[in-house]
């Protein structure tokens, strides 16, 4: 019985009629927790009720407090008949049950209704008295803390990086129940509501548990999805990284402005000290000091490593081509009944490979099994072979400290991987090994801590189609369990197969159509500096890993006694300097996973690279980039006979690889056409409809400096005799060198010529050519093999090139049917982003630093119809690139009151909600800056690449020039929309419990009485980890909400758009009055994962769900360091306030 | 392809003015977006018609949320359904409360009726304002008048404070109200020249002197009505026409004061009686309700053709009125000089408005 929820009921307000007679209502509230019931009084004819309750008491168990949610109902009395609900209010306790977020909640929250929307608005105080519960045996597990935040928060310094927690309940769909047929509407939606509010608690009670078994206090990339499956039920799961987080005392609270200055660095925790003393949040048990715990590390001779050895391994043997692939088989094994098949595809930089993975099931086997073989596919070893591998793993662990002292000796040389002898092919394995012990090696973060990532691999994702079945036993989803563990073995192996251990960036998606579900999974293969694995610590608080460029002084002279590591700050002398070692490649040089270009850094000239890299994560603070970078799309479509079963499953699954690989086809020319070599923050979405499948690719491409110059595109005919036929060629090839040319313009792409030839003198020259067949759609498998033989071919060719001088191939494009044509088309039909307007899926947009702090979310939500029922793919696929590409202008038109301005993590959502429809959602935010002080430090990012003592005074005056804007944040003339807010919103919570203007007191009719008003919170959100010019000082827990809207007046609230947009509207409302009552004024790392629409014009109907998260925080303004935040005490006397004066 | 749905949703809700004015005048979504074409939004965008109908479509729709809320605007500062800035609340409750001239002329002084809204199709198409502004317009006077009815304290600051207005727009709603309570008659030929503006004037100066809260600030409905107590002393004014003497003393008293300071002082002289007699009527039949509909037709009828006709000068008539009002205090039978300055405070005022072509 360890906690006490206290619940006190103050007023109402603009209450909607409830009496058509007296036009006024009677209005009481329920308060309900768990079983537990209580009543405020009626508070006849008023639409502004003053109910002013006694504090209800909920005497809970912290189980409870964590799963449930507080439910308020506010009701119309009636004498009569049944007493009418006006709406319900949820509310989330957890924020409350850690000492370091919320402490209470209060303030006026929007009153919904399913039926009716925000009706009116209710002022609430919710307390709760935790008490210390040190049961070992505890099922609840409160305290622990969950950020959506995909980075390390802002005012924490992470000790422990722990790994991979998951989870996931499993329900009947009330929607689907036998009941629903005889409830209402609004009784059947907010069953559902309650039912997912009740589930998300549960699941991240037994997540967080499993933190507390691995020692840790946080959960960080926290993402929860549902999958809403119909018949065959409701899947609640989430994913996170679980980590030791370590709050910052308020003094040494990192800058958290990011990007523009690296100033502010706690002098507290320099790396050496923070590693040896154990964090100050003893109630968690050191990692390694925790026996029964099953995971635990190994005890002594890794917890030297740390210190002593050198980050960045370079490519050597041990991770052989045998292994890998072997590992990369493992999944071929069914295990599951109704289990069809499941590609996967590595999606690497350069030409793609795909491997296929044999279809389990007899049925399908003959036609895929034709096109396996066609393929390098691999022969399926026996499943036992990935145990005695796993145990052969776990021997490494035993290694003697004598062992790894001399293995970190002979790792300082920085020597290329093939002359590294083998002891440190046994460090190496050794390390992998800590990690490789954890069932997942998988971190859902995409932003680290500087020195976190050593080497990029590329990309890994693997998609699995299922056919859906009833869950018969909700207690036991070992069915979506074991579909979900198989998938993150595959990641974890194609990981493996690129000479990585790790996988970071990791995400989790699902489509379903009836009862075909496509289970994807991608991220980032990386191998990763084990030191942040165990007690080792790392700074990242302090120093903002996404600003720093260089080392703080502090830290390097603390490391530089550890050797190595210094020198990886210094740059120089180190094998991989921060700024490109994350490029270097981990994998083998000679085993190499998949065909690529290999040449040395351009860098630090000493390690191979690839010359193109893919990933999910944000861009690396410490990554040197020529100039800007911008949004890339690959878009697709493809129609898919209507089907049932497991024919429609294997249909999709064949149509699966294809798909992906045309997706990267596309990423890559266009990648190349703006002249840039890498990708972040990649994300491929397909969703499945009946008769078509959609695939999504955004990402945002930058030009490392790192890594070669993109070469030109070629265009290669295929019948050269026809001589209009040239022609055409020609002109096509001019266009297309012209646009390449116009972006590297409009991208300031100018790389420094010390390292680089000029890509553009070698378009033409070129000799050896990587052959690259332009995505079409394959008709047969006669072509389709021609395909993939000519990339394994141009592998072939690859090992006969000399790498090793830097030298530039141009990129082919063969046309050699009119299908190529139209795509070459298409890649040059993307319309230019206007003037001042650039856009990119990631954090922050690489080469923008001096941003204001002018910002504007938005959720745009587009639903088209296909009227033509016979398209072919080529139309479909004009259809749905228009789609997008119209979406983008109309952003671009609406918010060009901002210009100069960026469009941040623009994240697009498909699917294909019914037949001939397809759905594409957008979020993102748009952020402003600063021209002026932009070119400035273009010109200074110019100057700087390339040359370290350069980079210095670069980020010095980066520092000048932030504290400039920052003076200055709304000195800017064009409309900003926020910009005026700002200042308001500093007002308004000084002016909180200011007394109501004079002229009310003058009404006569109490119902004439306007509703107190105290001004309202001002809530900034944003899909970002920050907000620009501004500090977070306090994380006041993650917000995470589920909505259900119904009508059956579709044509009255104004057709689907209008009711969307209303619907939108008050979930954006619910979500900030939400966190302006836990204390916050903005919202980090906003996402709307779900939006689900259905519409039936015929009956006037339409339904929606909306699922929100994000994290509550408290931020103030740079400028003002000294200003107080919004105080609790202040707020909770402010509502009393309100109270007496209406 | 068709595009179903579509919608834009931003977090701090962003307003074009140019499309709320469009909105405000009734224009359909297609005319704004053509008009807002020939306005050359477009031009540096590379924008498309699609574009900017998406757009004017999300903003109106923006708009209608935002009316309910609108018609209260107090509730606007405190909602949370948008999250708008306070200045640009500011700008949308003044820009949805302001009303077209010409449109107010023709319902000033009508009762605000479900009868006077069925006639609109006219007036929008006397007019020229579209049917849908003209209805907003309607329904915003009717709203005003509904709430500052039943309060107690000066008109113009219950305005001001359950409206959000400024000063000005407060006060030409004050004077709406006004002329809708005393239904005065505006609509005559004979007063088709006086602007808006010039009623509200003439509104602003009853509602000031001789309203009951013109003495006491704290009665209902205190600067609706007209004081009956003072409308009933009106009456004893008479004695200026009705007693012989005295009307002569009066015009020899003027007279002797104009003398020689204006050319028109011939017509003045001959006139006098005559426009003695009418004011002094005007003012006895105050009491009368019916007659006070037709305050300003009397001024016009009984005094300013009159004097119009007789080519008095705007001076002339600003010379005449100060003495007089004036002379009457010299006239020692005369006992009412505090009703008398009271009546003839306003009328002078009024005159001087009224008085143009």
């Amino acid at each position: 019985m360890p906690g006490k929820l206290k619940a006190k009921i103050v007023a109402g307000r603009h209450l909607p009629v409830m009496d058509r007679a007296s036009d006024l209502t009677d209005a009481f509230v329920e308060v309900k927790f768990g079983n537990t019931t209580f009543k405020t009084d009626v508070f006849p004819k008023s639409l502004n009720p003053q109910w002013n309750s006694e504090w209800f008491k909920f005497e809970v168990d912290d189980e409870d407090l964590q799963d449930e949610p507080l439910q308020i109902t506010v009701l119309d009395h009636d004498t009569y008949s049944a007493n009418d609900a006006i709406g319900k209010v949820y509310i989330d306790i957890d924020p409350l049950l850690s000492c370091e977020a919320a402490t209470v909640i209060s303030g006026w929250l929007p009153i919904y209704d399913t039926i009716h929307g925000i009706r009116g608005e209710i002022n609430v105080l919710v307390k709760v008295d935790l008490f210390n519960d040190l049961n070992r045996f505890r099922q609840s597990s409160c305290g622990v803390k969950f950020f959506c935040t995909t980075s390390i928060p802002r005012c924490y310094r992470v000790a422990l990086v722990h790994g991979f927690v998951e989870e996931l309940v499993v329900n009947e769909d009330p929607e689907y129940q036998w009941i629903d047929r005889i409830r209402t509407p609004r009784a059947s939606n907010e069953a559902r509501q309650r039912l997912i509010s009740l589930m998300s608690g549960e699941l991240q009670r037994k997540i967080g548990l499993k933190v507390l078994e691995m020692g840790g206090n946080a959960v960080v990339g926290y993402l929860q999805c549902f999958d809403l499956e119909g018949e065959s039920g409701l899947v609640v799961r989430a994913i996170g990284t679980a980590c030791t987080l370590d709050k910052l005392s308020p003094g040494t609270a990192p800058n958290t402005t990011t990007h523009t200055n690296t100033h502010t660095l706690p002098n507290t925790a320099p790396t050496s000290n923070a590693c040896n003393s154990p964090s100050k949040d003893s109630k968690e048990p050191v990692f390694s000091e925790d026996p029964p715990h099953s995971l635990s590390g190994p005890p002594t001779p890794l917890r030297t490593l740390p210190s002593s050895s050198p980050p960045p391994f370079s490519p050597s043997k041990p991770c052989s081509r045998q292994s890998s692939s072997s590992d990369t088989d493992l999944s071929l094994t069914p295990r599951i009944e109704r289990f069809v098949s499941s590609p996967g595809v590595f999606l690497c930089p350069s030409s793609p490979t795909l491997s296929f993975d044999s279809p389990s099931l007899p049925s399908s086997g003959l036609i895929l099994c034709s096109i396996g073989s066609a393929l390098r596919a691999y022969t399926p070893p026996p499943l036992p072979s990935v145990q005695s591998e796993g145990s052969v793993l776990r021997k490494t662990v035993s290694f003697s400290e004598e062992l790894m002292l001399a293995a970190s000796g002979m790792g300082s040389g920085g020597s290329v991987g093939k002359e590294a002898g083998p002891l440190k092919t046994l460090l190496r394995q050794h390390t992998q090994s800590a990690l490789e012990q954890r069932e997942f090696p998988i971190f859902t973060l995409t932003c680290f801590p500087p020195g976190f990532l050593v080497h990029v691999g590329g990309v890994v994702s693997t998609r699995s189609v299922k056919l859906l079945d009833r869950i018969h036993n909700p207690d036991e989803p070992e069915t979506r369990d074991a579909w979900w563990e198989e998938i993150r073995q595959e990641i974890k192996s194609h990981a493996k197969a690129l000479g990585c251990h790790a996988v970071v960036g990791y995400s989790e998606s699902t489509s379903i159509c009836e009862e075909v579900c496509i289970l994807s999974a991608s991220g980032t293969a990386a191998m990763l500096n084990p030191r942040f694995m165990r007690e080792g610590c790392l700074d990242t608080g302090g120093s903002d890993h996404r600003l720093s460029r260089q080392p703080h002084p502090g830290m390097v002279g603390s490391e530089r006694g550890e050797g190595e590591v210094s020198s990886t700050w210094l740059g120089f002398e180190d094998a991989s300097p921060p700024s490109c070692g994350f490029v270097h490649i981990p994998y083998d040089e000679f085993n190499m996973p998949f065909p690529a270009q290999l040449t040395y850094c351009y860098h630090c000239r000493r390690q191979k690279v690839p010359d193109v890299l893919f990933t999910t994560i944000d861009l690396p603070a410490e990554a040197e980039v020529t100039g800007k970078g911008c949004l890339i799309q690959a878009r697709l479509c493809r129609t898919k006979k209507k089907a049932q079963g497991e024919v429609n499953a294997t249909s999709i699954s064949n149509l699966l690889p294809f798909m992906e690989y045309e997706l990267h086809t596309q990423l890559m020319n266009k990648l190349k056409l703006r002249s840039m070599n890498a990708l972040f923050g990649l994300r491929i979405q397909i969703s499945v409809g009946e008769n078509m499948l959609l695939g999504l690719a955004s990402a945002t491409g930058v030009y490392l400096s790192a890594l070669p110059a993109p070469g030109g595109i070629q265009i290669a005919g295929k019948t050269p005799s026809d001589l209009s036929y040239d022609q055409h060629i020609s002109t096509m090839q001019k266009r297309i060198d012209d646009t390449i040319a116009k972006n590297k313009e409009l991208y300031n792409i100018h790389p420094p010529k010390l390292f680089t030839l000029d890509p553009e003198a070698f378009t033409g020259l070129n000799t050896e050519c990587i052959e690259e067949v332009v995505g079409s759609p394959i008709p047969d498998r006669q072509r389709s093999s021609r395909l993939f033989r000519s990339t394994s071919e141009s592998s072939d060719e690859l090992s006969e090139l000399d790498l090793s001088h830097g030298k530039k191939d141009a990129f082919v494009l063969e046309i050699d049917d009119t299908d190529a044509v139209e795509d070459i088309q298409s890649l040059l039909t993307d319309a230019p982003i206007p003037a001042g307007f650039y856009s990119c899926n990631t954090e922050v947009m690489p080469g923008i630093h001096n941003w204001t702090s002018g910002l504007q979310m938005f959720t745009s939500v587009r639903v088209y119809r296909l009227s033509n029922a016979n398209l072919t793919n080529q139309g479909l696929n004009k259809i749905f690139t228009d789609l997008c590409e119209n979406l983008l202008k109309s952003l671009y038109f609406k918010l060009r009151s901002m210009i100069p301005c960026c469009l941040c993590h623009l994240n697009f959502t498909v699917a294909v909600p019914e037949e001939e429809l397809i759905q594409v959602a957008v979020t993102a935010v748009a952020m402003s800056f600063d021209k002026e002080t932009q070119q400035a430090a273009d010109k200074a990012l110019t100057r700087g690449s390339g040359e370290n003592e350069e980079q210095l005074q670069f980020s010095m005056e980066m520092c000048g020039e932030s504290t400039i804007s920052n003076n200055q944040p709304t000195a800017k003339p064009s409309g900003v929309p926020e910009s005026a807010m700002v200042h308001s919103s500093r007002v308004s919570s000084s002016e909180r419990c200011s007394p109501l203007p004079e002229g009310r007191s003058r009404s006569l009719r109490s119902t004439r009485s306007l509703p107190c008003g105290a001004p309202v919170t001002v809530v900034k959100m944003t899909p970002l980890s920050f907000l620009p010019g501004t500090r977070i000082v306090k994380y006041l827990g993650i917000i995470n909400m589920f909505f259900i809207r119904e009508t059956t007046s579709l044509r009255e609230e104004g057709g689907v758009s209008g009711f969307l947009h209303s619907f939108i509207a008050e979930v954006f409302a619910m979500v900030r009055a939400h966190v302006a009552a836990l204390g916050g004024n903005a919202l980090v790392s906003y996402s709307m994962k779900e939006c689900v629409f259905m519409e039936n014009p015929n009956k006037n109907q339409a339904q929606c769900l909306i699922n929100v998260s994000g994290d509550a925080v408290i931020f103030i303004r740079e400028s003002d360091q000294e200003a107080i935040p919004p105080l609790l005490t202040s707020r909770q006397t402010s509502s009393t306030g309100a109270d007496g004066t209406t | 392809m068709s595009v179903e749905l579509d919608v834009f949703v931003v977090n701090t809700t962003i307003m074009d003015e140019e499309v709320y004015q469009l909105w405000l005048d009734g224009y359909t979504v297609n005319d704004a977006v053509k008009v807002r074409m020939e306005g050359g939004v477009l031009e540096g965008c590379e924008a498309s018609a699609e574009v900017l109908h998406s757009d004017t479509m999300d903003q109106y729709r923006t708009f209608q949320m935002c009316e309910r809320l609108l018609h209260s605007p107090v509730k606007l500062a405190n909602q949370l359904l948008f999250q708008i800035p306070p200045h640009r609340q500011v700008m949308l409750i003044e820009r949805y409360y302001a009303f077209d001239s010409v449109f107010v002329r023709e319902v000033l002084g009508k009762k605000l009726s479900k009868g006077t809204k069925k006639d609109l199709d006219d007036v929008s198409a006397k007019t020229g304002v579209t049917l849908k502004s003209c209805r907003r317009q309607f329904d915003n006077f009717k709203r005003v008048f509904k709430v500052v009815e039943e309060l107690k304290g000066p008109l113009v600051e219950n305005i001001r404070q359950h409206f959000l207005l400024s000063d000005k727009l407060a006060r030409d709603y004050a004077a709406i109200v006004f002329f809708a309570n005393n239904r005065f008659e505006t609509g005559k030929k004979k007063l088709h020249y006086l602007t808006f503006q010039d009623f509200a004037f003439c509104a602003g100066q009853l509602i000031s002197n001789w309203t009951v809260g013109a003495l006491d600030n704290m009665v209902e409905d205190m600067d609706v009505d007209l004081e009956k107590e003072f409308l009933q002393d009106l009456k004893e004014l008479k004695i200026l026409i009705t007693d012989r003497d005295l009307l002569d003393q009066h015009k020899s008293l003027v007279c002797t004061a104009l003398r020689g300071k204006t050319k028109a002082f011939n017509e003045m002289e001959a006139n006098f009686k005559n426009l003695s007699r009418g004011l002094v009527n005007i003012a006895a039949k105050l009491t009368n309700t019916k007659e006070v509909r037709d305050f300003f037709i009397d001024l016009v009828e009984k005094f300013i053709e009159p004097c119009r006709s007789d080519k008095w000068t705007a001076g002339d008539m600003r010379l005449y009125l100060t003495h007089y009002t004036n002379s009457a205090h010299v006239l020692d039978t005369f006992k009412h000089q505090v009703v008398w300055d009271r009546y003839m405070g306003v009328i002078k005022s009024c005159i001087l408005k009224m008085y143009h072509d």
